[in-house]
């Protein structure tokens, strides 16, 4: 009886040693070296999109950089959502990253329960944008913006607008847009943007809040009125942006990446240095602004307070129509 | 940018380098073995192999690449002949005749006709590629949303002959498929529907889970409970295709051909959609229709042409405005971009060279592939002769892997097994499947098609009518309902039944 009761104390203690230990291990972790292993990169759209093909411009600088291999995985669904959904439930230690899109983040969470908040999706940089503008084709009679909002002044509904996805950045520049030169449009949501450009260039919309990108790919067959941005765009330097024409407004889409909630600090910083390293290459950036990309450079804090006035913009947006 | 016998002859000198044809060879290889695994599609396929694009030269690279693509079609018909499980979603026509072929101990002949079909309709495709690729790119862009929906809903109206003399059973399977396809976010506005709250489903269900589940699974089922001790059991009488077999359904492969050329060029017309439509034309056309679904030759010939010649005009949008006509192609556009070779009528004056190398490979390819598929006939058939306990189990671990290889969830591994008993059910209760698939299949770019459609109608159906080419579908559609009744109603003993539920 004594013996067991011994047996068992020992083995009470030793369980005790063992956890204790483990527990140090874990406290321990928090400045564990990184990154040790392998890291997946979670590509949150199809494979050839913008998102997949940026991932993989950086794949080989990242395992360069990190002197670890990075591996590139698909988590595709509900325009993102998926996958944001699954990064913020990942293990915070580094070792699994996602690419994410604004204003997509910000908008989704506040349409519907999507798995995650905005507030979970902790950024660690942002890479390039690419601004929208409002564009025609190329034999379309409205020459200028203002021979189209006379047309769509005229003709309520008349002037239909092609964009990718509901509450999503091409949604609301059009929303903001109707709202800003009092007309009305009909805005037609396409699955993506590749289905989205198809059925703008066989003419069966009237125009396209487009993604610089995708303009300069097909700039020959259109006419662009004008830039959702501050500056005009360097890819078309003699096109006015929607300020200059008296409309107010600035929509870009951001791409970048993303970690769980809880990432320990010192990863955030090794990975935005990783990433600063190479958005900053001159020849990364000439490559970009080829395809029709602004190349960026925002890191952790910069990208957080971005995130912080945006959502602020577009709830008070998304308010402001629902009331509509 | 037109075609010249320069440049292809310059073409075929580049695409027969040793390296070009090794990379060729190994893209057919790899493609043929993607398409035999359910589940793993080319898309995936493409995607996995990108990595190793960067570290040969571009032209290499994308002859791989596109034989990965075109390779899957041939792959495809291999386990839906066989053991009755479509390796693509493209093969699921090809099951309903090939197993049957199968079961009578001519799973050899199905084969090869595959493989011959395969090779007749892909060079039919790149000869249509090489001369008509600047005139057919238009046709592309002449579809807006009323010309797809008018397509989708003929295309759903074939239902009324895949489901034969059970019709109402046949509309109860499809409105089944419809539903299925209804869960998740609405592919245009995002809302949620039939979720109940549960944020797994709001991605939607897969229909490759979903074809896996109710092809796969359910044909385990079935055959577990009736201990089989082999999937068929009959004598298998000659390997190969009789000269009878191939006089018998060139033509079906010719006509097939056409139909699937045609509809690859249109952007979301995926092989999945074209091989139905091909199966169905075939079927009206022939003067046997009894015969199919009931191991007609015809019947495994002209889906497997329509894959093929598809998957190669997809070729003409993707190069000649650098747009991809389904999820493989959109791979492939990323990886030329990756390349930094911008898609679109420059490529063909800025690159000549690459593109007519790529063309010519194709030719070559499909040479490859039919020498790779034919001598392997016998030994692909045999898989059917592994007794059934050991086959059995392989089978389902393949279609787990396969419908966990999709997005890498095991949310998609339930839905298979899910879509496996439900398969089980309607094999038991007779019900065809055929409609089910195919009504999962058309689903998403139907209602998405509508949706737009009546946005720039402002909620008025006259805009499926007073577009010319959206008029002829509709008709069409129409005149295939009214037919499909009256032969239901008037006659009692209609067109044959195409029941693939019955044993």
């Amino acid at each position: 009886m004594k013996r067991y009761q011994v047996v068992t104390g020992v083995a009470l203690l030793g369980l005790f040693v063992l956890g204790a230990a483990w527990g140090s291990r874990s406290a321990w972790s928090q400045e564990k070296p990184y990154p040790t292993r392998q890291i997946t990169y979670m590509v949150c759209f199809d494979p050839g999109g913008q998102s997949d093909r940026e991932a993989r411009r950086q794949q080989p600088l990242l395992e360069k950089i990190l002197g670890q291999k990075v591996i590139i995985d698909y988590k595709v669904g509900g325009g993102g959502a998926l996958g944001w959904r699954e990064i913020t439930k990942a293990k915070a230690d580094g070792y699994t990253v996602a690419g994410f899109n604004i204003p997509h983040v910000i908008l989704q969470p506040l349409q519907q329960d999507v798995g995650y908040k905005m507030e979970q999706i902790n950024p660690v940089f942002i890479f390039h944008s690419t601004p929208l503008a409002i564009a025609v084709l190329e034999n379309s009679p409205y020459k200028t913006l203002q021979d189209l909002i006379d047309f769509a002044k005229k003709n309520p509904g008349a002037v239909s607008v092609g964009g990718s996805g509901s509450f999503t950045g091409y949604h609301m520049a059009t929303l903001r847009f109707e709202k800003l030169t009092g007309t009305k449009l009909t805005y037609v949501p396409y699955t993506g943007a590749a289905p989205q450009m198809t059925s703008f260039l066989g003419g069966h919309v009237t125009a396209v809040f487009g993604a610089s990108d995708d303009l300069t790919r097909f700039r020959d067959k259109l006419r662009v009125l004008g830039f959702a941005t501050d500056k005009r765009f360097p890819g078309f330097k003699d096109v006015k942006t929607l300020k200059e024409q008296g409309i107010d407004m600035v929509e870009e889409v951001f791409r970048g990446v993303a970690v769980p909630p809880n990432t320990p600090p010192n990863v955030i910083k090794t990975l935005e240095a990783a990433f600063m390293n190479i958005a900053t290459r001159p020849e990364f950036q000439e490559e970009q602004r080829k395809g029709g990309f602004v190349p960026q450079a925002m890191g952790h804090e910069e990208t957080k307070a971005y995130m912080k006035k945006m959502t602020a913009i577009y709830t008070e947006l998304a308010a402001g129509l629902k009331k509509k | 940018m037109g075609f010249s016998l320069d440049f292809l002859m310059q073409g075929f000198a580049d695409a027969l380098s040793w390296t070009n044809l090794f990379w060729a060879f190994v893209g057919c290889l790899v493609g043929t073995l993607i398409g035999v695994l359910p589940g793993i599609g080319p898309s995936a396929g493409i995607a996995i192999l990108l990595p190793i694009t960067t570290m040969i030269p571009p032209t290499s690279g994308i002859i791989m690449m596109a034989a990965i693509y075109y390779g899957a079609m041939y792959g495809g018909s291999t386990t839906a002949i066989v053991v009755n499980i479509p390796g693509e979603a493209s093969s699921v026509p090809t099951a309903i005749d090939g197993y049957e072929m199968a079961k009578q101990g001519r799973a050899g002949p199905a084969l090869g006709i595959c493989a011959i079909a395969s090779f007749v309709a892909g060079t039919i495709g790149i000869v249509g590629l090489t001369l008509f690729a600047p005139i057919l790119s238009n046709v592309a862009l002449a579809f807006g949303p009323p010309e797809y929906f008018a397509l989708m809903f003929m295309s759903l109206s074939l239902i009324i002959s895949l489901s034969g003399r059970a019709l109402l059973k046949g509309l109860i399977a499809m409105s089944l498929g419809l539903l299925a396809s209804l869960i998740g976010q609405n592919p245009l506005t995002g809302a949620a529907r039939l979720t109940f709250g549960w944020v797994d489903l709001m991605a939607g269900l897969n229909f490759i889970s979903i074809i896996v589940g109710l092809f796969a699974i359910s044909e385990v089922m079935i055959n577990v409970e009736r201990s089989a001790a082999l999937i068929y059991e009959s004598r298998i009488k000659g390997w190969m295709p009789t000269w009878e077999d191939i006089k018998r359904s060139f033509g079906a492969m010719l006509r097939a051909s056409g139909i699937g050329f045609f509809l690859g060029l249109l952007p979301g017309c995926s092989p999945a959609v074209t091989t139905f439509i091909a199966y169905d034309a075939e079927k009206r056309f022939s003067r046997h229709p009894e015969t199919f679904g009931k191991g007609a030759i015809e019947g495994v010939a002209a889906p497997e042409a329509a894959n093929n010649a598809t998957s190669t005009s997809g070729f003409i949008p993707l190069f000649a405005f650098g747009l991809p006509t389904g999820p493989p192609l959109a791979v492939l556009l990323g990886g030329l971009m990756m390349y930094g070779l911008q898609p679109g009528p420059m490529l063909f004056q800025q690159n000549p060279k690459f593109v007519w190398a790529v063309i010519a490979s194709m030719y070559i390819g499909n040479v490859i592939l039919l020498f790779l598929n034919l001598p392997l006939v016998g030994w692909w058939a045999r898989i059917a002769l592994v007794p059934f306990p050991i086959l059995g189990p392989l089978i389902a671990l393949f279609c787990i892997i396969g419908a966990y290889g999709i997005r890498f969830l095991v949310f998609d591994v339930w839905v298979a097994l899910i879509f496996g008993v439900i398969g089980y059910l309607m094999r038991k209760l007779s019900f065809p499947i055929a409609p089910m698939v195919l009504a999962t299949v058309l689903a998403p770019m139907l209602e998405t098609s509508l949706q737009q459609s009546l946005l720039l109608s402002q909620g008025s159906p006259v805009i499926f009518f007073n577009r010319p080419i959206a008029a002829v579908f509709m008709a069409l559609a129409i005149l295939s309902i009214l037919r499909g009744a009256w032969v239901q109603f008037k006659t009692h003993a209609p067109e044959i039944a195409l029941d693939d539920a019955d044993e």
